[in-house]
């Protein structure tokens, strides 16, 4: 973007909001130049289909998803069991409707707080330098260096298997990949007129961050929104897949696999169906955010930045 | 000094730093524990106060945090975890016949993945847009996004279970048997790995092959008019260099933390499923052990692919003179 063009006449005026609009719209062409690429498309169709299942699932189910239906492994008998019964004796296609909901929110959750900390620390860390940046950048290495999972077990070892623990463990992980995207963004629009601008009339620091440079470093954001979201939901299925995610009697697919694997040769479908519903999400949600970074990469080099 | 070896030094320092931030995180970890481990090794005897108060004066646990710390540390540099609480052995004689198990699987998936993705990922580059180029494209992009259970089930499914019955579903490797008598029981998992990895590695090389090959360097020797070959093998290749190491070192940072869910579908015996039990039993010293050994391996591979990376891209090199 030629922000000198952009900002300098009226930036004496009001330095911010012209620039901001300028940039707050960007994320909308963005989304816009990302809706025009067929694996977008794929991905959002995939998207809504899996969860518009998991919303409405409970009310299309023909059984209690804790109710015990036929005796365990049971073989699918059309009209009255699609899909067999479980280990236990359950309906499967009653806990495949129900156990989307879950595995859905508690990824979404975990990547929205692994966004709020990851952005904080990114923009304070690409805003402050010197020591501040150090120290937590030295800090975010440390978190980095335990895979994702590794890092989850080792508290879930000492609090138990809670979900607000896995959720917001899984978020933390997230944080550090976030913040150094936030980090590389913010350094860049730091130099810009319109925040030398807003140091200049005095603005609070707070107040440049998160009205001045957060608007600004959207883009990104979105996109590493599309991705988080794809590692939590196989996170957080792989935890309850693990046993310390959703516990029995829920419905959960992660769960599923979990309580089923034994008797894969015997029946399938318990096992299947859910590593076929998780494997689907993943894949449409990273089509989405593959979209959208290549929508930000195009539209980036048109306008000259990056 | 010479600035290539002070940078060096300064690298490994990091590294050291950041080890021995990993050693604080793990042992604060268990500092979070509701009651304390001498708690958790008697249970309900705890109850027992002369018990407990004995067994918290023999693990150490009257003595300040910061001394815990340290005499823990002590330990762990001369490879004592401590005694596993579930099996009252230490936790480093329980841990050597799994840490043998999961090297040699993870060194069969880095033998598959990295050659795989080196060679996707320069193809790909070479032939931008090409028909083969889109197929990898779009198979990688899947693939990349897969949890690896999902991946590992679909291959028992196919392979062990109800397609083929070609492989073992579940890999149980003997311990009085030599491991190469019994490979088979770790060609799931590791191409479970190698799927869930290389896919991810080939994207990250062929970006950054192609910028090598965009860059100026390689474009002004291609307008002195060398051949495509020389062009290739002096400017290219050695520039690539660099991205292909920390690929490496990516691949078995990542090969370290996705050993925990493959091998506990394949109900491997190695360090990942014993931290899967060990987090369920809660036993902490083998936690603490296997945590750190996985995050150490992390920061040794980093390190060592930094400083490579350093000896050999001809721009650090020169830019430093």
């Amino acid at each position: 973007m030629n922000d000198e063009i952009i900002v300098s006449d009226s930036e004496l005026i009001e330095p911010a909001v012209t620039h901001a609009d300028v940039r707050r719209s960007e994320w909308l062409m963005i989304i816009a130049e990302a809706w025009r690429m067929r694996r977008t498309k794929i991905g959002v169709a995939i998207f809504g289909g899996i969860v518009l299942l998991a919303v409405i699932g409970p009310w299309i189910a023909p059984y209690s998803p804790t109710e015990f239906v036929a005796p365990p492994y049971s073989a699918p008998a059309p009209t009255a069991m699609w899909l067999g019964s479980d280990y236990i004796g359950h309906d499967v296609l009653t806990r495949v409707l129900y156990g989307g909901r879950t595995v859905i929110l508690l990824a979404l959750a975990a990547t929205v707080i692994g966004l709020g900390l990851g952005v904080t620390l990114g923009l304070i860390t690409g805003y402050a330098r010197r020591w501040i940046d150090e120290s937590v950048m030295r800090i975010l290495d440390v978190v980095l260096a335990f895979p994702q999972i590794v890092l989850t077990l080792l508290f879930v070892s000492v609090l138990g298997p809670r979900l607000w623990l896995i959720v917001l463990m899984v978020g933390i992980s997230h944080a550090p990949r976030i913040a150094r995207v936030a980090r590389a963004a913010t350094l860049e629009v730091a130099q810009r007129d319109f925040v030398r601008a807003a140091e200049a009339f005095g603005v609070p620091r707070r107040k440049i961050l998160f009205n001045e440079i957060l608007p600004s470093i959207t883009s990104p954001l979105l996109v590493e929104f599309g991705l988080r979201l794809t590692y939590s939901i196989g996170l957080i299925a792989a935890l309850s897949f693990l046993g310390f995610g959703m516990q029995p009697p829920a419905a959960d697919w992660g769960l599923m696999i979990n309580e089923n694997r034994l008797g894969i040769v015997i029946q399938p479908w318990p096992v299947f169906v859910p590593v076929l519903l998780i494997g689907i999400l993943t894949i449409a949600t990273n089509l989405i955010a593959d979209g959208l970074g290549r929508a930000l990469i195009g539209i980036e080099r048109d306008t000259g930045v990056g | 000094m010479p600035p290539l070896l002070k940078l060096i030094l300064i690298r490994i320092g990091l590294g050291i730093l950041t080890l021995f931030l990993v050693s604080v995180v793990v042992f604060a970890a268990t500092q979070a524990l509701p009651g304390d481990t001498a708690r958790a090794i008697l249970g309900k005897e705890a109850a027992n106060v002369a018990r407990y108060e004995a067994l918290r004066e023999q693990l150490g646990l009257n003595q300040p945090v910061a001394q815990q710390y340290v005499s823990w540390l002590g330990g762990v540099v001369v490879g004592d975890f401590g005694n596993s609480l579930v099996q009252k052995e230490p936790v480093t004689q329980l841990l050597a016949r799994r840490v043998a198990n999961s090297f040699v699987l993870v060194a069969i998936a880095a033998l598959l993945s990295i050659p795989l993705s080196l060679l996707l990922g320069s193809i790909t580059a070479l032939r931008r847009d090409g028909k083969f180029d889109i197929s990898v494209s779009i198979g990688s992009l899947s693939l990349a996004a897969l949890p690896e259970f999902v991946t590992g089930i679909i291959l028992i499914l196919l392979f062990a279970t109800q397609v083929f019955t070609w492989l073992p579903a579940v890999s149980h490797v003997d311990p009085t048997v030599p491991i190469f008598e019994q490979l088979d029981l770790f060609i799931l998992p590791a191409i479970t790995l190698t799927l869930a990895v290389a896919p991810y590695i080939t994207r990250i090389l062929r970006a950054s092959t192609i910028e090598v090959l965009e860059s100026e360097y390689v474009m002004m020797a291609r307008l002195k008019g060398l051949p495509e070959r020389l062009v290739l093998n002096r400017h290219a290749v050695p520039n690539a260099l660099a991205p292909a190491i920390q690929v490496t070192a990516l691949n078995l940072a990542w090969l370290a933390g996705g050993v925990v869910v493959v091998e506990f579908l394949f109900a491997f015996p190695g360090i990942g499923s014993l931290l899967v039990d060990s987090v369920a039993n809660r036993d902490m010293p083998m936690v603490q052990a296997i945590c750190l050994i996985i995050a150490a391996v992390y920061v040794l591979a980093n390190l060592t692919a930094d400083i490579l990376t350093i000896l050999v891209s001809p721009r650090l090199r020169t830019g430093l003179r």
